[in-house]
């Protein structure tokens, strides 16, 4: 656990610009009090990838839903601050759910807000370990990369094969929309800080992630003293994979119990 | 909530007092530690000073932050980042409406509701009664601790001038809008950022202007180098420039925008910059430039319709304002639980907690070279885990205590600023933060 956070020249003298931010809203027919949820995708992914089904399955189930989609160019720093900026908009303490690259970016913003709740899913904390596995599962797509080129992300990286599977146009559907632009911070070794307020993070992956291997996901669920929920057989993408409904309904089912 | 609580035994429940921005940080901040809370406010809305609506509050129609937005606002919850970097006073107000709400703190907030005495039961406990604002019945209830958030900008402060004096003299926490200033003219009494920006206003507003302080102030610039002065004045601190250092670049920096404000008529400071509560205003030497605004020394007495100054001179206003300050006020505690001296100001570890009394905690009565906010957050979460610790583990919150009493005032206010009444709480948010910080870090558990 890092120490308490007081002193923040950064923030202080060097404020992050505002920008235009793009956030997908889904609110429920009937607001009953529940708090709102802010979405934070990874790397090359938008609002759109959680528009696709777990904003209106969430907003189905009563939650607000609301899903961000990271500046352009805007770095680590830049992505926090808007995730907060966000967040503290919102009318009540929102639910913080980030996947991949953007659970470290929730990771990250709980130092800076006190949310209501935290979901890491699949999260890439460590930018080694995930390198790794994307060298592993997609050299062609990753090697360019570390030579200054584009990076491309595989079918085989992101979703599974078994049943139930999505379709061919599906998966050319999803990749096309993907812009994946890594920053070299990424694999920056550092210790997500220590979270203000009281919020329960829940971590979720799959054993079959190629992208998080399960070690890591093991280290990013003792970083926040828990063990994490697993949905064999799904691919990284939890949010577009066929079986997309399990790990959004146990999220809810978490954020229930805990919001007792 | 807010059905009675019956027989008025609250046990572990804290009482705040006071929903402006240091109760309401102090609410959330134990709210989230787990602690029951029950906020007594006066008004019937949150804000406090920043509430133009409440009858206690001083600020005017044109004031702005002076602090810029990252060094004021709270640290978990920020301003939209749209917002100016120096907000209006209605937008601060804003913002606080939002922090209440979105954290839910209106549920545990009493409003309507005034604290009239709080004595401490003997065995750390508090009773506080408490009555419907203006009268009615009161009622008493028994709470754990005590945090006192009841502001200290309410109570004016108000000069006494021999003599009588024919025109109007009002406060400027009476001061609304700049119409009363209209085809005027208008004496300004008091060299602090209120007088300078009523001073400002009235040289926009009024027929004649004179503006009356006791010594020469440094005014900062609200913008330096093209950034807000606060923010540029940070990095120095980051790069942990030594105050000298900083007092030169400051002189400097002075010397070549508004120069030497001495041929204006004004005073030369009798303090080396940093060395009492930053004054900021760019307008002041600008209205000065245009003649708009006469600077004078003190006012000595008052005869018939002229106001005689120190150096003989007289003058004729006939609208005298007062921006004398506020002194800090404490009306439903005995004296002696602050350790207040015969002003009524407080003696308290940290300008926070109580010397003798461990449940007893003050939030927001600093004046930083920032905004109060960050520090008030600050102060709450402190008091919460100091409170919390007092519960879970007694023996450590003792070595903490005792650790913490042998601090020495030097240690958290390393300022030197002229001896004023009013520098009495004056803090440089570094070094308070740093104090605060490593009482944080004191009371981890190891």
């Amino acid at each position: 656990m890092t120490a308490f956070d007081l002193l923040r020249f950064e923030d202080w003298t060097n404020p992050v610009p505002p920008a235009d931010r793009e956030v997908v809203s889904l609110l429920p027919e009937e607001d009953d009090g529940r708090p709102p949820l802010l979405f934070v995708p990874g790397l090359g992914h938008g609002a759109w990838a959680f528009a696709e089904h777990w904003l209106p399955h969430a907003a189905g189930r009563g939650f607000p839903a609301h899903a961000l989609t990271p500046r352009p160019g805007g770095d680590l720093r830049a992505q926090v601050h808007d995730v907060v900026q966000t967040a503290a908009s919102l009318p009540r303490q929102a639910v913080l759910i980030g996947h991949g690259v953007g659970a470290l970016v929730v990771a990250r913003a709980l130092g800076r807000y006190p949310a209501r709740a935290a979901v890491l899913a699949a999260p890439v904390l460590g930018g080694w370990s995930a390198l790794g596995s994307a060298l592993r599962a997609n050299p062609g797509g990753t090697l360019p990369a570390l030579v200054g080129g584009r990076l491309s992300l595989s079918a085989r990286q992101l979703f599974q094969s078994g049943p139930p599977a999505l379709t061919a146009e599906q998966i050319t559907g999803y990749l096309s929309r993907l812009d994946p632009k890594p920053r070299a911070e990424l694999l920056r070794r550092a210790t997500p800080p220590r979270p203000v307020g009281d919020a329960p993070v829940l971590v979720i992956g799959s054993p079959d992630d190629r992208v998080v291997a399960r070690p890591a996901l093991d280290r990013a669920a003792a970083a926040y003293s828990g063990a994490p929920l697993m949905f064999p057989g799904m691919g990284h993408d939890l949010m577009l994979e066929a079986s997309w409904a399990e790990p959004i309904d146990a999220i809810l089912d978490w954020l229930t119990k805990q919001i007792k | 909530m807010h059905d009675s609580p019956d027989p008025g035994d609250r046990r572990d429940a804290v009482c705040v007092v006071g929903a402006g921005a240091s109760g309401l940080t102090a609410v959330k901040n134990l709210l989230e530690l787990g602690f029951q809370v029950d906020c007594y406010e006066r008004e019937t809305a949150v804000g406090g000073a920043w509430n133009w609506r409440h009858d206690r509050s001083p600020v005017y129609a044109g004031a702005h932050l002076i602090s810029s937005r990252p060094l004021t606002e709270f640290p978990d919850f920020p301003m939209p980042d749209t917002w100016p970097d120096y907000p209006h006073h209605s937008q601060v107000l804003s913002y606080l409406e939002r922090y209440a709400a979105h954290f839910r703190l209106g549920e545990h907030v009493w409003f309507g509701t005034e604290v009239v005495s709080a004595v401490p039961t003997g065995d750390g406990g508090w009773e506080v009664t408490t009555q419907s604002t203006g009268g009615g019945s009161s009622r008493t209830s028994r709470y754990a601790a005590l945090v006192v958030a009841n502001g200290h900008n309410w109570d004016p402060r108000r000069p006494t001038i021999p003599g009588e004096f024919r025109g109007r003299v009002m406060h400027s926490s009476a001061y609304k809008d700049p119409a009363v200033l209209r085809d005027r003219k208008v004496l300004v009494i008091g060299g602090g950022n209120t007088g300078c920006d009523l001073a400002v206003e009235a040289a926009q507003q009024a027929r004649q202007v004179w503006h009356s302080t006791r010594r020469g102030y440094w005014y900062a610039p609200k913008y330096v180098l093209g950034r807000p002065a606060d923010q540029v004045n940070d990095r120095l601190l980051k790069w942990r420039l030594p105050l000298r250092l900083r007092q030169w670049l400051y002189r400097r920096t002075v010397a070549m925008t508004t120069g030497d404000l001495t041929r204006f008529g004004l005073p030369e400071p009798d303090h080396q910059p940093y060395e009492s509560h930053p004054i900021v205003n760019s307008q002041l030497p600008y209205y000065l430039g245009h003649g708009r605004i006469t600077p004078v020394p003190d006012v000595t007495a008052f005869d018939g319709s002229a106001a005689e100054l120190a150096d003989g001179r007289r003058i004729e206003p006939d609208l005298v304002i007062t921006a004398t300050g506020y002194r800090p006020r404490f009306e439903f505690l005995a004296p002696e639980l602050l350790d207040a001296d015969e002003q009524g100001r407080p003696d308290l570890h940290l300008h926070t907690f109580a010397r003798k009394h461990p449940t007893l905690a003050v939030i927001g009565l600093v004046q930083p070279d920032s905004g109060v906010f960050p520090l008030a957050h600050w102060q709450s979460v402190a008091t919460a885990r100091w409170l919390r610790l007092r519960l879970t583990d007694p023996a450590r919150a003792a070595a903490v205590q005792q650790k913490e009493s042998a601090k020495p005032l030097a240690s958290w206010s390393k300022r030197r600023v002229v001896k004023t009444e009013r520098h009495w709480f004056e803090v440089d948010h570094l070094d308070y933060l740093r104090s605060l910080e490593s009482l944080l870090n004191e009371m981890e558990p190891a």
